[in-house]
């Protein structure tokens, strides 16, 4: 598909078929279960110093598991086919996929040579608004706010067959100048049939 | 403005959202909250075995067991390691070399789900107190706690939810009961009523937990509003339920 035909298919979909919520909602909720995470996930052996890399780990999770769930309701409502190739992913992803489920997309850019991997800018991201991070020294340099989506892109990735590796480089809440995400195809699933199966 | 309503009929802006505020999916805010209930059983699983951990530590440092605690304090450690142990026994589960229940999801103790609950009303507290907050600005306040639970079920429920509770009950006297015949978090569960009661009950507790946070939002919003408030939410059969309200001060 053309990449202005995608758009466009985010567009009809997002207009027709989303029912929709206020995103402060999404936004509030979201940044309680962090500051939540941030709160009970603590370093072993000592009172309050937050574990960083516990809580990315757990927001990962967490949309690993949402991203297995959500990508039913995103081919359901898009009604989109099997993509030819990683790059016709990768617009979908952004132009479809953020288009219908938080109204926002992410440019694809930065590819490799060998077409595995890409870079999503988000130029702006509900999630992380009216956001500040923890002022400990410690969270601008390990906490990545908005994990939770490259758990979701894995999840719904390996539900169509891509394994999928995803993770933040950089994130505006940091003080970095973009918010940026890494995509990396690892392999495409292989149906594999059940041994012996008659 | 008008136009753009007219195209969209489902989705009436009430007083409290405007039209043009930025909007997200509403299945993306309910794989949220799906995600909440595992959330806060993992974590409070984690929690409980670093306490253990410290427990167990405690017991096998030499240095706080000195001569005279020597027999008081490793057996009361001992008795509170060994009753969580002996709970999930307890609770009779067929299969006691395989740890899951009859619907085939981890078993939680009547401790663990207390915890659950815990940490997922005051996670709801602080949302439900943030959305007062947010969205009660240009509204009268309300004068009396009727006034405040119409607000919740009305104008709340819908951002949330986005449908209204269906039917409020009161005594007058501080008990309000909300009734939503058909619960965004329950609506997609189902429970087999004829693989027999055990299997009945099991799921109607854990489609149970899935009340925890909302019930908390109520709590957080009411206080929000300034009442404070007991909330238990409950369900008897999917995808009915029943939030029981109870204000500081109420008689039954």
């Amino acid at each position: 598909m053309a990449s202005s035909k995608v758009s466009r298919v985010g567009e009809e979909v997002w207009k027709s078929r989303i029912d929709k919520i206020n995103a402060e909602v999404v936004t509030l909720t979201y940044g309680t279960i962090v500051a939540q995470l941030c709160r009970d996930l603590i370093v072993p052996n000592t009172a309050s110093k937050t574990d960083y890399t516990a809580v990315n780990a757990e927001l990962d999770r967490m949309g690993y598991n949402m991203g297995l769930r959500l990508i039913e309701d995103f081919l359901a409502k898009s009604n989109t086919g099997q993509c030819t190739n990683f790059r016709e992913t990768a617009e979908i992803i952004s132009k479809v996929g953020f288009k219908v489920f938080m109204n926002i997309t992410p440019t694809v850019t930065n590819w490799s040579q060998d077409a595995k991997s890409f870079h999503l800018v988000f130029e702006e991201n509900p999630l992380a608004d009216f956001v500040e991070l923890p002022d400990d020294g410690r969270a601008q340099e390990e906490l990545w706010y908005s994990n939770i989506l490259c758990g979701v892109i894995r999840g719904a990735l390996e539900m169509v067959q891509m394994q999928a590796e995803a993770h933040f480089v950089s994130d505006v809440l940091r003080g970095n100048d973009t918010t940026e995400m890494r995509v990396t195809l690892v392999r495409f699933i292989e149906d594999e049939m059940p041994p012996d199966d008659e | 403005m008008s136009t753009t309503k007219a195209n969209q009929p489902q989705f009436q802006s009430i007083d409290t959202d405007d039209a043009h505020a930025p909007k997200f999916a509403a299945s993306a805010l309910d794989f949220l909250l799906i995600e909440l209930v595992p959330l806060a059983q993992r974590i409070t699983e984690q929690v409980q075995a670093r306490d253990q951990a410290l427990i167990d530590e405690y017991r096998r440092s030499k240095v706080f067991n000195g001569s005279n605690n020597d027999t008081t304090t490793p057996t009361m450690t001992e008795a509170a390691s060994e009753e969580p142990k002996k709970k999930p026994k307890k609770g009779a589960k067929p299969e006691p070399t395989e740890p899951t229940t009859t619907l085939g999801f981890p078993p939680t103790t009547p401790q663990t789900r207390e915890t659950m609950f815990w940490r997922l009303d005051s996670l709801g507290y602080r949302v439900g107190q943030g959305l007062v907050e947010r969205f009660s600005t240009g509204k009268p306040r309300p004068q009396t706690p009727l006034d405040a639970i119409k607000f919740i079920c009305k104008d709340l429920w819908t951002l949330v939810f986005r449908k209204q509770i269906d039917n409020l009950k009161t005594n007058h006297r501080g008990i309000f009961v909300l009734t939503d015949n058909r619960f965004q978090a329950l609506s997609r569960m189902s429970v087999n009523r004829r693989a027999g009661k055990e299997v009945v009950e099991e799921g109607l507790l854990r489609a149970g937990m899935y009340l925890y946070f909302p019930s908390g939002v109520i709590r957080g919003a009411l206080a929000g509003l300034g009442i404070e408030a007991t909330v238990t939410g409950e369900t008897a059969e999917i995808p009915t339920a029943t939030f029981q309200i109870k204000t500081k001060g109420a008689k039954v």
